[in-house]
């Protein structure tokens, strides 16, 4: 790689990679650092501020109320991103092309739009903001990843194993439940496990849209008001962080091995 | 008649601009080996398609044993497909893909072992039940799917480009394996192929598609000594074509006047398109034609070329050579016999011709 030999690209890379985890890294180092103020030196390790975490009401319900939401998303986001890859990647059928791109629109929509206009319109339908309100606007934002995603592994699985399973005598559904699912359950798996992360972490528009709820980014956002309380938001950050990369390195792990199942080359992903 | 399994009446289907069958009638016996044959886009494969039940005509009637196909869906049609990719089943073994098909059927599990021990034996897999599909070579996996399909004892199993996936040895292999297979159970066959080779080899009847109609349906023998029009003739085999003139027509024959040869009479069944008007081509195989060496009796057929140039595959020798008034030089193939020379470049050949193997197209 003639690349490699010039160092200031070296230097770039080593500069983007700081700016980029730093932060990150820092998170874990003042969630174990015992002082309320969020400065070096560093004052000596301690768990105390993961055990306040226990102890805190309003926390426990705003992980519920987020558990909840990710979830709930999830399935929903990923049913829907079955129906779409497979029609999509089975089917030819009139302004495919228009309707993929609107399902896949919110993917590059500035969230703040989808969380005002989702918020004006449903204020104008008279319908109240809460938990179903929020799932509605992470189903939105969740299902272009769950479609492409599942698109990919629709691609990857040969029509004629279909054809096959129908030709053998299986019905459709039959053929889907015994054949397809089974072959696509990697990029299923891979999808929930990215659309619960995403809603898991998402804040703009739990925060337009939870109303009187609150999930667990709205939460942390509201106790940056107490300095006091940053080294618990520390310590809840921290545990987000490794369930986080926990989940991605799952759902990565199935998409692999769904793509080694099929046969197929990797084309693309997220890690 | 014969007793008919398939029978195709004015099949056609469109794929937008595409006409992909256009008006194809066939009727296929029970227990033959019947090969759809073409260049790519000829609609062979929206056929097979159709038969199978995966392609829906537009028009026209599809029968199976008698039955009418139009609202049968492929699941309860008396076919079974070997797909050109295999499509075997890669999250199950070897065995659950050869009894797959059988789950509905409502056998006991020592029935389903049985039966599925049976057919890998059939297709040389014997005893590779509990093996991962995805550990199979290209050349078992081909049999595994035979095994799938064969399994059911369809009435019609339909061969899509079985053999173009693997190398040559394992094809002729396989070729003389379905074969075996094909005369053993006395299932019907229908392969799709574009090699005119294998259809040759395999079939007992041959379809040649030409833009979504069937131009011929024959025996190989037939096809190749027969064809019935040029473009079939160009299709199979190789064939030298020679401009030809109709002299005369006595009775139940003609007579040519052929470019470099000369006059030539050839019976009304050597010009199955007929005689539309005086010129036209006449078709003549390369191992028809036979270059004289020395002392070899001459017939009243004979005439001298230049060889323009040879192929020597050591069994055979092909020889490019050039007739007085030629434009092109013709192909003739010789067989390396003993006694045999193999000539050079330039050299004067004589040739012994059969005008009772030509073909005349108008």
């Amino acid at each position: 790689m003639s690349g490699a030999r010039i160092p200031w690209l070296y230097a770039f890379v080593l500069g983007y990679l700081i700016f980029l985890y730093a932060p990150i890294v820092l998170l874990p180092l003042f969630a174990f650092n015992n002082s309320t103020t969020i400065a070096f030196p560093l004052q000596g390790f301690t768990f105390r501020w993961f055990t306040e975490l226990t102890r805190v009401p309003a926390l426990h319900e705003a992980v519920k109320n987020s558990l909840f939401v990710a979830v709930v998303t999830a399935i929903s986001a990923t049913i829907l991103g079955i129906c779409a890859a497979r029609a999509s990647t089975r089917y030819r059928f009139p302004v495919q092309g228009g309707i993929m791109g609107l399902i896949m629109l919110p993917l590059v929509l500035p969230e703040i739009i989808v969380a005002m206009s989702l918020l004006v319109v449903l204020l104008r339908l008279g319908i109240n903001l809460g938990l179903w309100t929020v799932i509605l606007g992470h189903v939105l934002i969740c299902t272009p990843f769950c479609v492409a995603i599942l698109s990919s592994a629709f691609r990857n699985l040969d029509r004629s194993l279909e054809e096959a399973a129908f030709d053998l005598g299986e019905s459709r559904w039959s053929t889907f439940r015994l054949i397809t699912l089974p072959l696509v359950l990697p990029g299923v798996i891979s999808s929930l496990l990215i659309s619960f992360t995403i809603s898991l972490d998402e804040f703009i528009i739990a925060f337009f849209l939870s109303g009187a709820e609150t999930t667990l980014p709205v939460y942390i956002f509201s106790q940056f008001r107490f300095p006091a309380r940053l080294p618990v938001v520390m310590a809840l950050g921290t545990i987000l962080l490794v369930l986080s990369l926990l989940l991605l390195s799952v759902a990565e792990y199935f998409r692999r091995r769904g793509l080694r199942q099929t046969g197929a080359g990797d084309s693309g992903g997220f890690l | 008649m014969s007793d008919t399994i398939i029978s195709l009446r004015s099949i056609s289907k469109r794929y937008g601009a595409v006409l992909a069958l256009d008006d194809v009638s066939a009727e296929i016996v029970r227990g033959e080996f019947f090969s759809l044959l073409g260049p790519s886009g000829c609609g062979k494969t929206t056929l097979l398609r159709a038969i199978a039940g995966f392609e829906e005509p537009d028009a026209g009637v599809l029968q199976i044993d008698g039955q009418n196909m139009a609202e049968v869906p492929a699941n309860r049609r008396p076919t079974n497909m070997v797909f050109q990719s295999y499509a075997i089943f890669p999250h199950l073994s070897v065995g659950e893909n050869v009894a797959f098909g059988l789950r509905r059927r409502g056998l006991s599990r020592a029935e389903t072992a049985r039966k599925v021990g049976a057919a890998l034996e059939m297709v040389g897999l014997a005893g590779l039940e509990a093996r991962a599909s995805h550990a199979l070579s290209g050349g078992q996996r081909q049999r595994g799917a035979l095994a799938r399909a064969l399994i059911l004892e369809p009435k019609v199993l339909l061969l899509d480009e079985p053999l173009s996936a693997l190398d040559k040895k394992m094809r002729n292999q396989m070729q003389e394996e379905l074969r075996r297979l094909q005369r053993h159970g006395g299932i019907t066959f229908i392969l799709r192929t574009h090699d005119q080779e294998e259809a040759l080899i395999m079939s007992d009847r041959i379809a040649v598609m030409f833009d979504g109609r069937i131009a011929q349906i024959a025996t190989p023998q037939t096809l190749y000594r027969r064809p019935s029009t040029r473009r079939v003739a160009d299709f199979i085999g190789s064939m030298n074509f020679v401009p030809a003139r109709v002299v005369s027509e006595q009775g139940a024959a003609y007579e040519l006047e052929v470019t470099g040869f000369g006059r030539a009479p050839i019976s009304h069944e050597q010009a199955p398109e007929g005689v539309s008007g005086r010129n036209g081509v006449v078709g003549i195989r390369p191992e028809t034609l036979t270059i004289l060496f020395g002392a070899e009796a001459a017939g009243p057929h004979v005439v001298t070329g230049v060889v323009d140039d040879l192929v020597y595959y050591g069994d055979m020798t092909y020889y490019d050579v050039r007739l007085p008034g030629h434009e092109e030089a013709l192909r003739i193939s010789m067989r390396n016999t003993a006694g045999r020379r193999v000539l050079e470049r330039g050299a004067e050949a004589r040739v012994a011709w059969s005008p009772e193997t030509f073909v005349y197209f108008p």
